[in-house]
């Protein structure tokens, strides 16, 4: 009974909002830009977060990263810089890496890479590649998974063998029609058995955008043991560029420290700074904790969603001043007819009902349309730009309800307007 | 104290205008009158006189500012607004001059119009209205709008929509005002009819002719009925 009566006042304000059919659709524009901008705006938020945690996550949040940097400019000169060459010593060695091993607590692990650039060919086919020296717990702290064959293994250090892990996209390129396996591909001058290939944490199809927070591009990388990098490339590596030469000295470009669990990362990180800063003379590293990152992503999302909700908030604040605008004219031009319901038989309730449904048809008709509009534009946005967008569930649910609750608010006024008229006034307006 | 066998029964009731101080406007000074119902009754009198202020204290839009007002046996002059919504929504159908069909709804929904507020669902009494829209000549023109109407039409619409929650009595305000005066005898006609099926009729008309047709002729004058003519005897009370 009730239902029904509340479907027919729907239909009454339907009809009602149809006599003026450009005027109501004018007015929904307000909410439909409001919901929509709600939706949108966080489904792009959301989305950019997403991947921001997602770049960071695969850091792995046990995991403190360390990184050899070369020193800012003074340092260089220092080192009696001529035009022909110059030999610069700096970064990460292994002596940090048996430091933080033994003095850190809460250190589960202390794994060293050497990354070198260098190119790697096998027949006619040469890309060029990271190639890593790196120790055989590396698929476990980089939770890398072997696909074929296996990963480095500590004979493998040991006997310093010529053998080497290449990831699945670089297999792909390099072997286009063989099986990598047991082929050997050769680095400068050496050649380096195929022992397996590793898919890395990140998916392939991941754009090379979200590598870079790492780096290094994603999947061209060749691993070999720590100790073949040694002997293979040398402690003093050699970039030519432009007629002139430039050596480094570096021995680890990256230690990655595995941690028991977060407690222990939050502990040892300033533990390991101020190790580090004692024995280093100069600012040649550089310490990432993922999960700081990770919290300040957290931290920056939640701001930016009070900034997108505000922003948000005014503009179906906006929508819904326009809706009482249009619902006050509405109620003077329908006075008469205020009046004659009234003589009818009509209570204010009744009046004060037909008014507030009439602006709740109103603006969750801009809600719904909204909606749709801004369930659709994140899809738009994210094929014309390469932007994720993520339209979660509750940000449509919220634009929804917040539209509904605009509805109510903003009509709530005119509405009791309407009600108190006096029958009699209302009857003999013009 | 109420006459149990009038249908309108008012006592001593006054209505003033608080315009503050001297300017206070007495509408009416202690107007008394009983009717009984299948009583078709004509007030007259010379604009100013109270006729309107009279009106709607009958028909439950406004309270006297004193005396009393039993409608039906019961009293109104101290309802409050709720109950006399449903009052005027039950008991009392209204004619008005400019006849207030509601623009955007069709002839059967105008109709329907007074059903929605007593709760009843409109779809067990839609043959009602559609025989009362046929009572008024309209049974073929149920999804016309006002605007695609005459005027004479339109005031037979605003009848049957009177009639619908079959109310104790109908008060017209110079329902043939607007009307020329061919369709205006329609109009009258099926007021006739109306209360020749025992409706009881109020109407305040400045037409000699249309005050010919009822039983009783109230005049009045400075808010007070000055004098009655009983045109001939209305049906005796059962
Ligand atoms: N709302 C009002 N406020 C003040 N005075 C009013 C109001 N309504 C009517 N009056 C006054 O009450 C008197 C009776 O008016 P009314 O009932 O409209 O007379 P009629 O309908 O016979 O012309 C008039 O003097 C009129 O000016
Ligand atoms: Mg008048």
């Amino acid at each position: 009974m009730i239902s029904y009566q509340l479907a027919s006042t729907v239909r009454l304000g339907i009809k009602s909002l149809l006599l003026h059919k450009l005027r109501s659709a004018l007015t929904m524009l307000g909410i439909i830009f409001g919901v929509c901008s709600v939706i949108a705006m966080l489904a792009i938020g959301e989305g950019a977060s997403f991947e921001a945690q997602e770049a960071i996550k695969k850091l792995g949040s046990n995991n403190i990263l360390l990184r050899s940097v070369k020193p800012p400019e003074q340092g260089r000169s220092q080192g009696g810089g001529g035009s022909r060459g110059s030999q610069l010593k700096y970064g990460l060695t292994y002596l940090d890496g048996a430091r933080l091993q033994t003095t850190i607590p809460g250190v589960l692990r202390v794994l060293p890479m050497r990354i070198i650039r260098e190119n790697v060919r096998f027949a006619r086919n040469e890309y060029p590649c990271q190639v890593i020296g790196t120790l055989p717990s590396y698929a476990d702290v980089s939770g890398a998974a072997v696909v074929r064959g296996r990963f480095l293994c500590h004979m493998d250090e040991q006997h310093k063998d010529n053998v080497c892990v290449i990831t699945t996209g670089l297999a792909q390129r390099l072997f286009p029609t063989d099986d990598p396996l047991d082929h050997s591909i050769k680095i400068d001058t050496f050649y380096y058995r195929v022992v397996g290939i590793v898919q890395e944490r990140s998916q392939p199809e991941q754009r090379s955008q979200s590598g870079k927070m790492e780096g290094q591009p994603l999947d061209n990388n060749v691993y070999i043991p720590l100790g073949t990098s040694r002997t293979r490339f040398g402690e003093v590596l050699v970039r030519r560029s432009a007629g002139s030469f430039e050596a480094e000295e570096v021995q680890l470009h990256q230690i990655t420290v595995q941690m028991r669990d977060t407690e222990a990362v939050e502990t040892a990180d300033p533990q390991i700074k101020s190790m580090l800063e004692h024995f280093h003379e100069q600012n040649d590293f550089e310490v990432i904790v993922p999960l700081q990152l990770l919290r300040q992503a957290e931290q920056t999302k939640r701001i930016f969603n009070i900034v997108l909700g505000s922003i948000a908030a005014i503009s179906l604040l906006v929508g819904g001043i326009g809706i009482m605008n249009i619902m006050l004219a509405n109620v003077t031009e329908r006075t008469r007819e205020i009046g004659v319901r009234r003589a009818l038989g009509a209570k204010r309730r009744d009046i004060t009902r037909q008014f507030l449904v009439e602006t709740v048809v109103l603006s969750v008709g801009g809600g719904l349309i909204g909606v749709v509009v801004g369930v659709i534009t994140p899809v738009v946005v994210s094929q014309l730009s390469d932007m994720k967008t993520i339209v979660t569930f509750w940000s449509v649910l919220l634009a929804f309800g917040i539209s509904g609750a605009v509805g109510i608010v903003f009509g709530l006024y005119p509405a009791r307007a309407a009600a108190r008229l006096d029958p009699i006034d209302a009857l003999r307006h013009e | 104290m109420p006459d149990e066998s009038a249908i309108i029964h008012i006592e001593g009731v006054e209505k003033r205008y608080a315009l503050g101080g001297e300017a206070d406007v007495l509408a009416l000074r202690g107007v008394h009158l009983k009717v009984h119902p299948g009583t078709y009754l004509a007030i007259m009198g010379p604009s100013g006189s109270g006729k309107s202020t009279m009106l709607n204290i009958l028909g439950c839009l406004d309270r006297p500012s004193s005396g009393s007002y039993w409608l039906g046996g019961e009293n109104v002059a101290t309802m409050p607004d709720d109950q006399l919504s449903e009052a005027r929504g039950l008991k009392i159908g209204f004619i008005f001059q400019s006849y207030n069909l509601i623009a955007q709804l069709t002839v059967i929904e105008n109709i329907q119009v007074p059903l929605l507020y007593q709760g009843r669902d409109v779809r067990l009494f839609h043959q009602r209205c559609v025989d009362l829209a046929k009572l008024v000549g309209l049974g073929e023109r149920l999804g016309h709008r006002p605007n695609q109407l005459s005027g004479g039409q339109q005031q037979r619409v605003a009848i049957a929509r009177s009639l619908v929650n079959d109310p104790l009595m109908i008060l017209a305000d110079e329902p043939t005002g607007n009307l020329d005066s061919r369709t205006g005898t329609e109009v009258l006609d099926l007021i006739d009819r109306l209360n020749a099926g025992g409706k009881t009729i109020v109407l305040v008309t400045h037409d000699e002719r249309v005050a010919a047709r009822a039983h009783r002729v109230v005049h009045m004058k400075d808010g007070l009925i000055d004098r009655e003519v009983v045109n001939r005897p209305p049906p005796m009370p059962s």
